[in-house]
């Protein structure tokens, strides 16, 4: 795993989500190459789900939150950002999770911190759901994933299967996008890293020839909605 | 099983359900939590032969609206608290002029410019018309996605057969939240020839009528009392048989119920769980669900069990809107509090259930 993974994809792919299920999972792992561990929010897109939310959670266990420049307005729709977040990108004993806004414009954040990327530290990886309306087909997705590294000006360097439904998502669902995603990574030459699954709803037992896999907690989601 | 539901986040279906359900014409102006409404309508509206424009605001929006519904078109217009405050004007001019309108109202906290967190003190606005004069707006709010996509997909036609703006009412947290959907159909689009016919009020132009005896007019302008009193007349009778039409709600759990919470929206389904909360402590609540806020469902208080309900209980975000429809509907029969959170904050269920708790209580 490189020190720097940037998390990027199309609206509502589920950078998110796996961006703070990563977090909290690195949390506990021993014995990892980094002492520090840094969740970076750059979704100046979005006004509502950020990762910022979850900001108390992460502190607790052990994470930085860096986001934006006014900490206590988590509420803020500014496309603001705190200096401060160049201090985990900057420090060699910190790993980094870099939780992207949706899309191509929600990426675009991402190049005034290009003299970081230039090295072989980072990973950019893009999210994909093909239960999302707007990636349904392979082709769809591509396009999504290739208008992120135009304006990146940066290659993805692996693909991440997020295919769900939220709580209806069922294996059946997963197992389509699977085989939706290799045929993504194969037309594009990437490495499929993982597949998702929404943990609660879907029991890994069930994937069977699915791996490796990564179960997301699906902090960001109030349970009342679910109601 | 494997359905053909998609994952939306709210405001992407919104825009999507009122394009099948044949909005062809959209004017609006950004502003959150709802702007990813017109970026999704200036991409996909060109591609099925309709048109976008950015207005210059809120107000050029509305009158856009105005014209282009006066000319037959199936116009949808969406905004946020503020920006709907700023059209309120229009729908008083539309709704005169019985110009038909699918309108969406994805509200925050106010007053004022207030927040970007969801809010519902949009009420009164909605309910009661922000506008001048004696008019009236179906108004529907749909608590989770599907029900605001089925809601905006017959939004376009209900539009048109009361020739009146239609009103969905869905707090930011439905807009910024993603759900699975399963989208309708794409209704079919009317020709201009068509929109000529049917809409045989419509502005078209005249020459094929037979000259200036033939003309329609749409108007809001009406100088002599006798004659605007004859046609607010006319309106309150059409406001009349929606009255009776338009009426929905949901009611869940009444019978037996200790106490009966109020509440649409996301605010619904937050209930929702603290009813389970009130239920492992072994208090029975039930809820009313009002889904068209004008309308407001008072037969649903009928099937209150007045044998055993001590309390109603708006909730609301906001500071009490919606409690002065429910005392109307009580009509006195049991007394009414309120549960709320205002200005973007959203109550968590075990604050809603704390509160139907002490209610309880501080009857005793």
């Amino acid at each position: 795993m490189k020190r720097i993974i940037v998390i990027a994809g199309h609206y509502g792919s589920g950078k998110t989500e796996l961006s703070v299920s990563l977090a909290m999972q690195l949390a506990k792992e021993q014995g990892r190459p980094w002492r520090q561990l840094s969740l970076v929010d750059l979704d100046v897109a979005n006004p509502y789900f950020r990762s910022r939310e979850k900001r108390d959670m992460l502190e607790k266990a052990g994470i930085t939150v860096h986001a934006d420049t006014f900490g206590g307005m988590q509420a803020a729709e500014l496309p603001a950002l705190t200096a401060s977040l160049r201090a985990p990108l900057e420090n060699p004993d910190c790993q980094v999770i870099i939780d992207l806004g949706g899309n191509d414009a929600g990426a675009r954040v991402l190049r005034q911190f290009r003299k970081y990327f230039e090295g072989d530290e980072h990973a950019l990886w893009a999210v994909v759901n093909f239960r999302r309306y707007e990636t349904r087909d392979v082709l769809d997705a591509r396009a999504h994933v290739e208008a992120i590294e135009r304006e990146l000006e940066m290659p993805v360097t692996g693909l991440v299967n997020n295919t769900h439904l939220l709580r209806e998502t069922t294996e059946e669902i997963i197992l389509e996008g699977h085989e939706k995603a290799k045929a993504l990574a194969l037309a594009m030459d990437k490495p499929l890293l993982f597949t998702c699954y929404p943990a609660g709803v879907i029991d890994a037992g069930d994937l069977k020839g699915i791996s490796p896999l990564m179960p997301l907690q699906l902090y960001m989601r109030p349970a009342y909605l679910d109601k | 099983m494997i359905t053909d539901k998609v994952l939306m986040k709210g405001n992407e279906a919104f825009a999507e359900a009122a394009i099948r359900g044949g909005a062809r014409l959209y004017f609006g102006y950004p502003i959150t939590p709802q702007s990813e409404v017109p970026e999704y309508m200036s991409r996909e509206l060109p591609k099925v032969g309709g048109a976008f424009v950015q207005a210059e605001s809120e107000l050029g929006a509305i009158n856009m609206a105005y014209g282009a519904g006066a000319a037959g078109g199936t116009v949808f217009i969406s905004s946020s608290s503020p920006g709907i405050a700023l059209m309120q004007e229009g729908m008083s001019f539309l709704c005169s002029a019985e110009v038909p309108l699918l309108a969406l109202n994805v509200s925050r906290g106010g007053p004022g410019i207030g927040g970007i967190q969801p809010g519902q003190a949009d009420y009164y606005q909605v309910t009661r018309g922000g506008g001048n004069g004696d008019y009236r707006i179906p108004v529907f709010a749909p608590s989770n996605i599907q029900e605001a996509v089925d809601l905006l997909y017959e939004g376009t036609e209900l539009a048109q057969k009361w020739q009146n703006p239609i009103m969905i009412l869905a707090d930011g947290m439905i807009a910024q939240m993603m759900e699975p959907v399963r989208l309708p159909e794409y209704k079919k689009v009317l020709t201009p020839d068509e929109i000529a016919a049917h809409r045989d009020w419509a502005c078209t132009g005249f020459d094929d009528r037979g000259g200036a005896e033939n003309r329609r007019v749409v108007k809001s302008l009406r100088m002599q009392p006798e004659k605007l009193e004859e046609h607010v007349e006319y309106l309150f009778e059409k406001y009349a048989r929606a009255e009776k039409e338009l009426c929905r709600y949901e009611t869940e759990n009444l019978e037996g119920a200790g106490v009966v919470f109020v509440a649409f929206g996301t605010t619904a389904r937050i209930t929702r769980e603290a009813i389970e909360i009130l239920a492992a402590q072994g208090i029975k609540a039930g809820l009313i669900r009002p889904i068209s806020l004008w309308p407001f469902p008072n037969k649903a208080f009928d099937e209150i069990d007045y044998k055993t309900t001590k309390a109603v209980i708006s909730a609301e975000l906001s500071m009490g809107q919606m409690i002065t429809d429910v005392q109307i509907a009580l009509n006195g029969r049991l007394p009414a509090f309120l549960a709320h959170r205002t200005g973007g904050m959203v109550p968590t269920s075990p604050e809603v259930a704390a509160r139907a708790k002490a209610v309880l209580e501080g009857l005793k």
